[in-house]
């Protein structure tokens, strides 16, 4: 009866494979198709992708979103901008710990490395347009002036997405 | 192989059974019971706020059909909206069944969202009402409901709100049933939604 113990461990790691599969959890990864919309290159900087959403009806806020490159030597820093369908424009950190969303206002701005992309999309950094002027309708294009420290105003638009876009990309939804 | 290393394979053998036991025992028995009486009291309370459509809303409405709650706020750039957005998919596709599902999505700030705002805010997302109230009965259900919100303060007086951004699902009994995490895929979500709604 030497084999009992081995085969006892293989039948019981059968047995609690399952238990311990689910009590690893999965954590859904979503990963945005890239996608050619339209382009804006200021001095060293290359901004794509730039998409906001349709407000919710009496939305007070909208988020903003676009991919920034930096393909130059220096670093750069997105400061802010301004818009003239929101009071203010802020530059907005996003993360989840746990199941907690927690938002924060990135006062110093969002550093833009040399040689690097920054995403700024849903649930992580993002535009906030504070003090709304007017409902954003999908299908208009909307237009930000975002300010740099090195590069300047950079005049970015904004494709004005579904409420729940993800990308500006027009399959996804 | 002499005796003496054959006894030792056996005596780690046996630790395995004896660790797989233990696992077997917390995984399928300890836990799931402990995790029962933490969430059988999700959603009782004694809160009483009121929704947008003008009905009370106390831990009594989650009784009569299974329903969904989420705790949200209308200064809300990125979760709130996406999330409704994602509520409108599941609604869409239920709608093949000619379901709806019941979701109450409760403002963690009613100092800024009353009634009003709350309501031309989730009209757009088929099936959702908005729950607000005074700031002592949303904070009795965030307790009811074990969820956390807390304010951040910003400049000029502004102010965001961080908070737990999951779903949470109750069947017909008002019992807790699961939560659906942000962003979870809809092919995951909507076997739950079926499951809870018998359909």
């Amino acid at each position: 009866m030497k084999l009992t113990p081995i085969l006892t461990v293989a039948l019981l790691g059968l047995a609690a494979a399952p238990a311990l599969a689910e009590q690893a959890g999965h954590s859904p990864d979503h990963t945005m198709p890239a996608h050619e919309a339209a382009s804006v290159t200021q001095g060293d900087l290359t901004l794509t992708g730039g998409f906001t959403r349709a407000t919710l009806p009496g939305a007070p806020v909208a988020g903003g979103f676009v991919t920034i490159t930096n393909a130059g030597n220096a670093d750069d820093v997105l400061t802010g901008g301004q818009a003239t369908f929101a009071a203010e424009v802020q530059v907005h950190e996003m993360a989840m710990e746990g199941d907690v969303m927690k938002m924060r206002h990135l006062p110093d701005g969002l550093p833009i490395p040399a040689g690097s992309s920054i995403d700024l999309k849903p649930g992580s950094f993002h535009l906030m347009f504070m003090g709304l002027k007017q409902p954003l309708t999908e299908g208009e294009t909307v237009t930000v002036d975002l300010t740099f420290e090195k590069a300047g105003t950079v005049t970015l638009p904004l494709a004005v997405m579904g409420p729940g876009a993800k990308s500006a990309d027009h399959s996804a939804h | 192989m002499n005796g003496n290393a054959f006894r030792l394979i056996r005596l780690a053998l046996w630790a395995l059974v004896g660790a797989a036991l233990l696992a077997t025992l917390w995984f399928q028995v300890l836990s799931p019971r402990l995790n029962q009486e933490i969430t059988a009291e999700i959603g009782i309370g004694d809160y009483k706020l009121e929704t947008t459509d003008g009905s009370s809303f106390t831990a009594a409405s989650l009784k009569g059909e299974p329903s969904a709650v989420f705790f949200g706020f209308t200064h809300c750039p990125d979760v709130c909206p996406t999330t409704l957005g994602d509520i409108s998919i599941w609604q869409e596709d239920l709608a093949k069944d000619n379901a709806t599902l019941r979701v109450f999505f409760i403002s963690v700030d009613p100092e800024r969202d009353t009634a009003q705002t709350l309501g031309d805010y989730v009209s757009w997302a088929p099936g959702v009402v908005g729950v607000t109230g005074t700031r002592a009965e949303v904070d009795k259900a965030l307790k009811a409901f074990k969820i956390y919100a807390r304010k951040v303060p910003g400049e000029n007086g502004d102010y965001s709100m961080d908070h737990t951004a999951y779903v949470m699902l109750f069947d017909a009994n008002g019992r807790f049933d699961q939560v659906i995490t942000y962003q979870e895929l809809p092919e995951k979500v909507l076997p739950k939604l079926r499951k809870l709604m018998n359909l």
